[in-house]
């Protein structure tokens, strides 16, 4: 039986003795969040699955000669390209979809608190994506044995690497929070660069200023491994202000001034 | 304690909360009882913050709900036992609680059993689980931080008798240690059965509060005579107010008042009793009948 402990004044609620929730503590429920539920589970297990099968593909059926690090580690970059975005919506709105956002605003009604927890997590199962990737591709370039496996990949092409798929799930849960619905947070960012491209090809303006304004086209540096110019880096910057920044700040205040019902 | 000043929530031109101002005491469970869409869940929700109100504002044991730090370990709620993650199990969504307000794993144990939900049971996912066995659930994820105040919003829905009597027990236990209850219902026999005090609320407002003896303190006799219309008149004339039913006459008059005027005038009487209730009954039914649109059934 629950026994409330007695001596506060009548009435008055003593809360001298007891701390707000530590932020670590939110991070480490928010991550356990995408591991309790079946969608979750299995969206992990098919993250680290798919990036062993692409490497061991071109493992077995791609010619030798291309078989060094960078070519292992750029192989898994689509299919966790694909797959880190959903589960950085998955984080938002797996639990909105279910209205369980009613216990976590409860329990923190610091909404920022929460927001912030997400976004911490997301980035570091983004980062623990890219560790996997990393140790596959390692793997399989020693299992290769090609004359200069490891080539002039560095590690300024290993943080670029890790900027690009980090800001690939954090973008999937400003998207997340936005739509703060899977199915129209996942496919609006699908479609959105199909869209985009549908336009660059058909207005010849557009074009000009694409690598400023699609966020695609300037992340393209990111992965090729010839390092970037500072132009291309504020193209990066702007593309990720329009894409990821505004799509997360309006997503943010949806969050903090919804109804939670 | 919990109090609420003047809390007035608008949607467009839709007042769901009007102007609501109560005191729920330490040491009592009280009972906030009206029809659906009254305006309950509304205000327990502006109560912890979820909904922001248009106006007024609530403290629990004078803090602001968010002003209250880890407020799961003050304030037990639950608002809606629907309201989880399909996919987890009931001890996983405990446990979720549990390491959010920074208590042991076996503070879950011990409130799956003080809930009476199994080990297996509480293995399976919430989608199988009943309205009973969520509400039990959501009653343990109330309780799991030791709180000294629950805020409950229809707790006994779905749960069988044997359920709301376990609740009623645990609930009294709870408010004579010095805890505040707060429990909401549709159903005034189940405040009747739990509630010290009661609140009643109809359209957003509150139409009648105090303690449950006072709100069903009896309110006059009820009579049934075979010469019906010879003792209405003979009450009128000895200066009773009379309403009449189907039935029934009420009279506001003691029992002994009424019987003494059938004695007088050598009247048939084949009842007389208390009126039991019956005001804060006919307001329920009154309120519920407004929102009903298969209007009371007798």
């Amino acid at each position: 039986m629950t026994a409330p402990p007695t001596g506060a004044p009548q009435g008055l609620l003593d809360v001298s003795g007891t701390s707000r929730v530590p932020f670590t503590r939110h991070v480490v429920v928010e991550m356990r969040k995408m591991f309790d539920t079946r969608a979750g589970k299995w969206l992990m297990v098919t993250i680290v699955a798919i990036t062993a099968l692409v490497v061991a593909l071109l493992l077995i059926f791609a010619p030798d000669e291309g078989n060094n690090f960078e070519a292992f580690l750029g192989a898994t970059a689509t299919p966790q390209g694909f797959l880190l975005p959903v589960l950085g919506v998955l984080l938002v709105t797996s639990e909105w979809g279910q209205r369980a956002a009613l216990t976590t605003f409860t329990l923190e009604p610091h909404r920022e608190r929460v927001i912030a927890a997400k976004v911490v997590a997301a980035v570091l199962f983004g980062l623990a994506a890219i560790v996997v990737a990393i140790l596959v591709a390692a793997l399989a370039t020693v299992i290769a044995s090609v004359d200069d496996m490891w080539g002039a990949y560095g590690f300024g092409d290993l943080g670029n690497f890790a900027l690009l798929q980090t800001m690939g799930i954090v973008q999937g849960l400003a998207f997340g929070m936005l739509f703060l619905n899977s199915a129209a947070a996942i496919v609006t960012y699908f479609v959105l660069p199909i869209a985009f491209n549908i336009v660059t090809s058909i207005i010849e303006q557009v074009r000009d200023v694409q690598p400023w304004i699609d966020l695609g086209t300037a992340q393209t540096p990111l992965f090729d491994g010839q390092g970037l110019t500072g132009e291309e880096w504020a193209q990066v910057a702007t593309t990720t202000l329009i894409w990821i920044v505004l799509p997360f700040a309006i997503g943010a205040w949806r969050m903090l001034r919804a109804e939670v019902k | 304690m919990i109090e609420v000043h003047h809390v007035t929530k608008r949607y467009g031109g839709f007042t769901a909360v009007d102007d609501v101002s109560f005191t729920a005491r330490q040491g009592r469970v009280t009972g906030f009882l009206g029809p659906n869409g009254a305006g309950k869940s509304t205000t327990m929700r502006i109560m912890v913050g979820l909904t922001p109100a248009t106006s007024g504002n609530v403290t629990i044991g004078g803090h602001r709900y968010s002003d209250i730090p880890n407020p799961a370990r003050h304030v037990g709620v639950l608002l809606d036992a629907s309201a989880q993650h399909a996919g987890r199990t009931g001890r996983e969504i405990l446990a979720l609680g549990a390491a959010t307000m920074g208590l042991p794993e076996k503070r879950v144990d011990e409130m799956l059993e003080l809930v009476s939900l199994t080990p297996k049971e509480a293995k399976r996912r919430v989608r199988h689980y009943s309205l009973g066995m969520r509400q039990r659930l959501g009653i343990a994820h109330a309780l799991l931080g030791e709180p000294r105040v629950l805020i409950l919003d229809e707790p006994a829905n779905g749960l069988d008798p044997a359920g709301i009597h376990w609740m009623r027990g645990m609930l009294r236990t709870f408010a004579q240690q010095g805890g505040t209850v707060l429990l909401s219902s549709h159903l005034l026999h189940e405040v009747e059965m739990i509630a010290d005090d009661m609140l009643l609320i109809g359209n957003g407002r509150i139409v009648a509060q105090g303690t449950k003896e006072e709100l069903l303190r009896t309110t006059g006799t009820l009579v049934r005579a075979v010469e019906a219309e010879a003792l209405r008149d003979a009450l009128a004339d000895a200066g009773f107010p009379v309403k009449a039913d189907a039935a029934h006459l009420h009279v506001e008059a003691e029992p002994v008042q009424v019987g003494e005027v059938a004695a007088r005038h050598q009247l048939t009487l084949v009842e007389l009793r208390p009126a039991d209730g019956a005001g804060l009954e006919a307001l329920f039914l009154e309120l519920t009948a407004e929102t009903q649109r298969e209007g009371v059934v007798a």
